[in-house]
């Protein structure tokens, strides 16, 4: 079966990326644009792994985390964290909200194929 | 969808992230102090910087970067946004629009200009806060907690105190040699801690990593499993030494780790190959290597068969068994529980998705050719459903059939079907009205002016095509304001005005048209030297006698300047006689009302879309034509007391006292050559280029309605004094009239010379 993995990110051309990406290398995709519509979607998605961007309206995405690691049912999954540059302040907070990996952007998608790859069964 | 596709969509999120950033500076600069705007500032330049770097686009990334470090320090209090740095911000707002651009279409930028704005940014950035405050912090900051953490990071020769033999070894031979004598191994000590479970790392996955790297061999340390009754099963309880002879190194061994270093004590050291024996004789654990079998990893359901713990054999099935114990124990309860909740979700997911799509899509993008064909097909329909309307009109004299009824509906929905197709080309004014804070920005920077430009009614909406043709006339009508309406601040302050100037921009919608104000409170017309102006230039006789708002109008004729010298923005050759016709051009009508030392006001009157029209049928000569509505003030029929002859061939009409020339339309346009009797006619009382009014003869007035207005250029050739034709309901053609170049063609100038004037959309 086809892993199911959900996108989080507010930014238009970012979201079509990961689309066009995953769906390349086999992924069923699905996406949100921001953290509170993120935690709507997860709610009936049933994914295998979430990738999230920080920057997001609404709600940020260490605020979508602790909203994930905070419902019984998704409190496991692992959830990596699009960021840009090595910044080790945000990489830190993510890691506290939860996160289990982040991509560092601007990714290509082998960078991001391993990442999944790599926090899923 | 391929990359260019996307590329195309970052262009158009750029283009929105820009007008959020804009709007959102010039919030800030009018003392907004809601972090939300802040961060929707921050995040606009964020985003830009991040699709920029996906693509590539290298100077665009290293000025956002700036702009963004620098926005930060605002969105962390570490910088006051004062009207200085958002002056600094602005620009570089500007700038990251022409990086954009010249991203997007080629061509360069202004690299002088954007290095002084980095420059300018990086000393705000690192002037109002001490620079080790700055971005390079959070790197040593976020040593530290790792330095702290349990794990003790081992430097490769410290090996002592694991229990291993140190084992002396050059760190040349070790670095200088690949896989050429033997590849090293690298011992592994890897305790998770729950946290790694939680957080959503698995064990097994990071085993299997490890063993894709080379020969890998698994020890499970079982010890802490306490008995059934008294397991938790969100804890750690296991440890795994591993030993993995590997040419990725030391490196490639740790990066496996990357996500789980933090919630793990992990220990890793290289040994040459030919002592990992020796090694693992001298461990106190009997520590026998096993090979790692991936396939079983895939097999992912058989954990529960293995559910005894006592016996360990030290065979692969049990490592693998034990590590997918342990990472499953973790995670077992909280998904089992939910397995049944899971599984009726999973039924429902199609559902779900189907919502998904709905909450997701609120608005879609749509090619315009495609909007423009179904705006042509809409037109279509309601010509044809005028003419159906007729024909049957025509054929069935008794009114109350039930063909009848059924047409008035068509012709219900028609109109509803019109109005909906219009609605989806209306777009806010607002993206033309930030364009113009630019040209405010830069045209008080050469001036030396200090301007402020205030925005109201940004999200009135109007016809696409209208607002592309709105931003040349605007921007050049924002000029003048500031370069000739408004004073310089100094003067301002002497006359006790506040030495920053005002522009304000407005639209709002009244009786179905837009009108568009631009109003300064700078000096208002100079009306004397205005009118020495006309003078000198030959406009106006020098004993003439004008109102005030006839003087006003004559900034919109030809080449005329008040401005004693060209200066650097005048310099450009457009009059304001160019900015009215290409109001004209777009059925709209402009004026200016001014008062000295208050400032002027700009009004333009513009139709809210260019493919319908609300227009008056006529007759004249035999020939039906259409009088846009918005053009007639006042219908009349002229009495034979009220007309008057004037000069050779002119006549006039005298309405309340006051008296107005009358044009024989038929005569203008050539339909016949003795002038009709005006008598006969009606007169409609038109609005004309300067203010002045003027009363056109046509022979009758058949109705009014809206006609689709249909291009006589396209589809035939120009022709003087005709805007434009539509096709009315009987499937007669009729051409639309343009009315200022009929008044201008009475005035004794030739319909010929004024063909430019009758361009019309």
């Amino acid at each position: 079966m086809k892993k199911k993995v959900l996108t989080v990110d507010d930014s238009r051309t970012i979201r079509n990326m990961l689309l066009v990406t995953l769906n390349n290398a086999g992924f069923e995709t699905i996406q949100a644009e921001d953290g509170i519509e993120g935690l709507e979607v997860l709610e009936n998605a049933n994914p295998d792994v979430i990738v999230t961007d920080i920057n997001m309206p609404r709600l940020d995405g260490f605020g979508f985390i602790e909203g994930v690691r905070r419902n019984e049912k998704y409190r496991a999954i692992p959830i990596l964290v699009l960021t840009t540059e090595s910044d080790a302040e945000k990489k830190n907070r993510a890691r506290q909200a939860g996160a289990t990996g982040w991509i560092v952007k601007p990714f290509d998608p082998t960078k991001l194929i391993d990442a999944i790859e790599r926090v899923t069964a | 969808m391929d990359m260019n596709e996307i590329k195309e969509i970052f262009f158009q999120e750029c283009e929105e992230q820009l007008a959020e950033l804009e709007s959102g500076l010039l919030k800030l600069n009018d003392g907004d102090r809601d972090p939300e705007t802040v961060n929707a500032v921050f995040r606009a330049v964020h985003s830009i910087k991040g699709g920029a770097g996906a693509f590539g686009l290298d100077d665009l990334v290293s000025f956002a970067h700036v702009f963004e470090t620098t926005l930060d320090c605002v969105r962390s209090n570490k910088l006051e946004p004062t009207q200085d740095v958002l002056k600094v911000m602005l620009k570089s707002a500007d700038v990251l629009a022409d990086l954009t651009n010249a991203a997007r279409d080629g061509g360069s930028v202004d690299e002088a200009r954007s290095r002084t704005l980095i420059r300018e940014l990086e000393a705000l950035a690192n002037g109002e806060t001490p620079a080790a405050t700055e971005a390079p912090a959070p790197k040593p900051a976020a040593a530290a907690p790792k330095a702290a953490a349990p794990a003790p990071v081992v430097e490769k020769p410290a090996v002592n105190d694991e229990g291993f033999q140190p084992i002396p070894f050059s760190f040349g031979d070790f670095d200088e040699e690949p896989a050429a004598h033997y590849v090293p191994t690298c011992q592994i000590l890897f305790k998770p801690k729950k946290d790694l479970y939680a957080k959503g790392n698995e064990a097994v996955l990071l085993l299997r990593d490890l063993s894709r790297l080379g020969e890998m061999s698994v020890y499970c340390d079982m010890d802490a499993l306490p008995t059934l009754d008294k397991m938790n099963p969100e804890e750690a309880y296991f440890s795994w030494k591993i030993s993995v002879t590997t040419d990725k190194g030391e490196d490639g061994v740790r990066s496996v780790f990357e996500f789980a270093e933090w919630d793990c004590d992990l220990d890793i050291h290289t040994i040459e190959e030919d002592v990992v024996s020796e090694a693992t004789d001298d461990e106190e654990l009997p520590m026998q290597p096993v090979p790692f079998d991936l396939s079983i990893l895939d097999d992912g359901g058989s954990v529960a068969a293995e559910d005894e713990p006592a016996v360990i054999e030290s065979d692969a099935a049990a490592a693998v068994a034990a590590a997918e114990t342990a990472s499953k124990v973790a995670q077992v309860a909280s998904r089992a529980a939910d397995n049944a909740k899971a599984a009726a979700a999973a039924s429902a997911a199609s559902a779900a998705q189907a919502n998904q799509a709905a909450a997701a899509g609120q608005t879609i993008r749509v090619d315009l050719d495609r909007v423009d064909r179904l705006i042509n097909l809409v037109g279509e329909l309601v010509i044809n459903q005028a003419m159906l309307s007729q024909s049957v009109v025509e054929n069935d004299s008794n009114g109350t059939s039930s063909i009848n009824m059924g047409l008035e509906e068509l012709q219900q929905l028609t109109r509803e079907i019109q109005d909906s197709v219009m609605a989806i080309r209306a777009q806010p004014v607002k993206p033309v009205f930030q364009r113009m804070a630019r040209t405010v920005r830069e045209i008080a920077d050469i001036t030396g002016k200090s301007v402020r430009l205030i925005t109201e009614g940004e999200n009135t909406e109007v016809d696409k095509t209208v607002i592309d043709k709105l931003a040349e006339p605007l921007t050049h009508m924002i000029r003048n304001a500031v370069d000739h309406g408004l004073e310089m601040p100094e003067k301002r302050e002497a006359l006790g005005k506040n030495p920053e100037g005002t522009v304000r921009l407005t639209a709002k919608h009244r009786s179905g048209r837009i009108v568009i104000e631009l109003a300064d409170d700078g000096a208002g017309i100079n009306r004397e030297k205005v009118r020495q102006k006309a003078i000198d230039n030959d406009l106006i006789a020098a004993d003439a006698n004008l109102s005030d708002e006839e003087i006003d109008n004559l900034i919109f004729h030809a080449g005329f300047s008040t401005a004693d010298k060209v200066s650097d923005l005048s310099g450009r050759g457009v009059g304001m006689d160019v900015v009215k016709r290409s109001i004209q051009a777009l059925g709209g009508r402009i004026s200016i009302s001014s008062k000295p030392g208050q400032g002027s006001v700009f009004t333009m009157s513009l139709p809210l879309t260019l493919a319908v029209l609300d227009g008056m049928v006529v007759t004249v000569a035999g020939q039906t034509l259409v009088v846009p509505l918005t053009a007639i003030v006042e219908t009349l029929q002229p009495e034979a007391s009220a007309i008057h002859s004037f000069g050779a061939s002119q006549r006039l009409i005298s309405i309340r006292n006051s008296f107005c020339p009358l044009v024989d339309v038929g005569r203008i346009l050539n339909f016949r050559n003795i002038q009709a009797n005006p008598m006969d006619g009606v007169a409609l009382l038109v609005e004309s280029e300067g203010g002045g009014q003027r009363a056109l003869m046509v022979d009758a007035i058949q109705g009014q309605r809206q006609v689709v207005i249909k291009s006589l250029e396209a589809n035939y050739t120009h022709v003087p004094g005709i805007a434009a034709a539509t096709i009315l309901g009987d499937g007669r053609v009729a051409l639309i009239l343009d009315v200022d170049a009929v008044v201008a063609a009475s005035r004794g100038h030739s319909l010929r010379q004024d063909i430019s004037l009758a361009a019309t959309g």
